[in-house]
């Protein structure tokens, strides 16, 4: 009977996508917590391109990876990035 | 110079004693010199899946410390050319052992030996970091099901940060009516999610639990898919291009093509 019930559902309900979209989200986190200094580097990283152009917090900045809700029970992953300016760069010849 | 390979899983149940029988037994049958070395200490199984555990006299502990001579405590399989076994200390916990000692036991083994197989214990704690500290190289082996992904992916990223960056895999106990129906991932989706080079795939068989019932590698029958995708792996070890299996799943005809000339290559994007 479940097979035949199967055979109308979408193809998206098959139990082998459920598990490896899990999978993929839940290992996006693993992965970022295995080495502690995962964020650290990629904070580093937009605090030098940021840096180009505003003076930014640097006590402020937080970063953090989080799941973020999209429709329904669908939810993805997110870095999340709290940059407080002090002072926007002068840019001026760039305006032009 | 021999080659140490590591077969790991972090999760346990997965397969990693049976594998690590069998791909040893294989590449005896081969003609390699092969010693299998049971780092699982405290739980040992590897003796019993052999069939030679009546024929443990000293052990991995003793060796390493000094109880006995490396020659004394290895086991010869009489029914193979070149095939040992180290079997494992199961009076003792994992700490009795460090992984420098590890790594000199390894050292100490090559010159005798084509091939050392490692099998390690489950988990990520001291007895994985001894098991994995002699070796050049590292077998992952896993089950098309969400833990066992989960645990692989994580000791993936382990032993990356251990400089065995490049682990194969071994996707294990694969059920093909299961993935016909969609209800078991199969092996193009799981080399999606953990990103690694395929050693192998071995599907469910009832053999396996038989053939260690008799204590008998699975290997060494003709009859069963499970030993022959063992031969085949042992045979890729080997550098052989050996295409995989042809498992009657839902692929198409041009994908089983594609199979039989490549085994995939797709590369971890990020090592942590």
């Amino acid at each position: 009977m479940l097979d035949f019930f199967r055979f109308f559902s979408k193809e998206d309900n098959k139990s082998k996508d459920i598990a490896k979209e899990r999978l993929q989200l839940v290992l996006i986190h693993d992965r970022a917590n295995v080495s502690p200094r995962f964020l650290d580097m990629v904070k580093g990283d937009i605090a030098k391109v940021i840096s180009n152009y505003m003076e930014i917090d640097e006590k402020g900045f937080d970063i953090r990876l989080s799941r973020v809700g999209q429709e329904e029970d669908k939810y993805t992953s997110a870095l999340i990035a709290n940059i407080p300016i002090k002072r926007v760069k002068n840019m001026g010849k760039n305006n032009g | 110079m021999g080659e140490v390979i590591v077969i790991t899983s972090g999760k346990g149940g997965v397969g990693k004693t049976t594998t690590t029988a069998n791909i040893g037994t294989a590449l005896a049958l081969e003609g390699k010199r092969t010693v299998l070395i049971d780092a699982d200490i405290g739980l040992r199984n590897l003796d019993v899946v052999m069939g030679l555990e009546n024929r443990i006299v000293y052990d991995l502990v003793d060796v390493v410390e000094g109880v006995c001579r490396m020659k004394q405590a290895l086991i010869r399989d009489k029914r193979f050319n070149c095939l040992y076994l180290l079997p494992a200390a199961q009076t003792r916990d994992k700490n009795a052992v460090t992984p420098a000692q590890m790594q000199k036991l390894c050292e100490d083994l090559r010159d005798q030996f084509d091939f050392i197989l490692i099998d390690c214990p489950a988990g990520i704690e001291q007895g994985f970091k001894n098991a994995i500290a002699g070796a050049d190289k590292a077998v992952v082996v896993t089950m098309p099901e969400v833990s066992a992904v989960r645990d692989a992916d994580r000791i993936i990223g382990l032993l990356a940060s251990n400089e065995l960056t490049n682990p194969q895999l071994i996707i294990n106990r694969l059920r093909m009516d299961m993935v016909k129906r969609g209800d078991m991932m199969n092996i193009d989706d799981t080399i999606d999610i953990l990103g690694v080079d395929l050693l192998g795939v071995v599907p469910d068989d009832e053999e396996i639990i038989v053939s260690s019932n008799r204590g008998e590698p699975v290997v060494t029958g003709n009859s069963s898919s499970a030993g022959q995708a063992y031969r085949n792996i042992a045979k890729r070890l080997l550098g052989e291009k050996i295409p995989l299996l042809n498992m009657d799943t839902e692929e198409t005809f041009i994908d089983r093509l594609r199979n039989l000339f490549t085994v995939k290559n797709k590369k971890r994007t990020w090592k942590g």
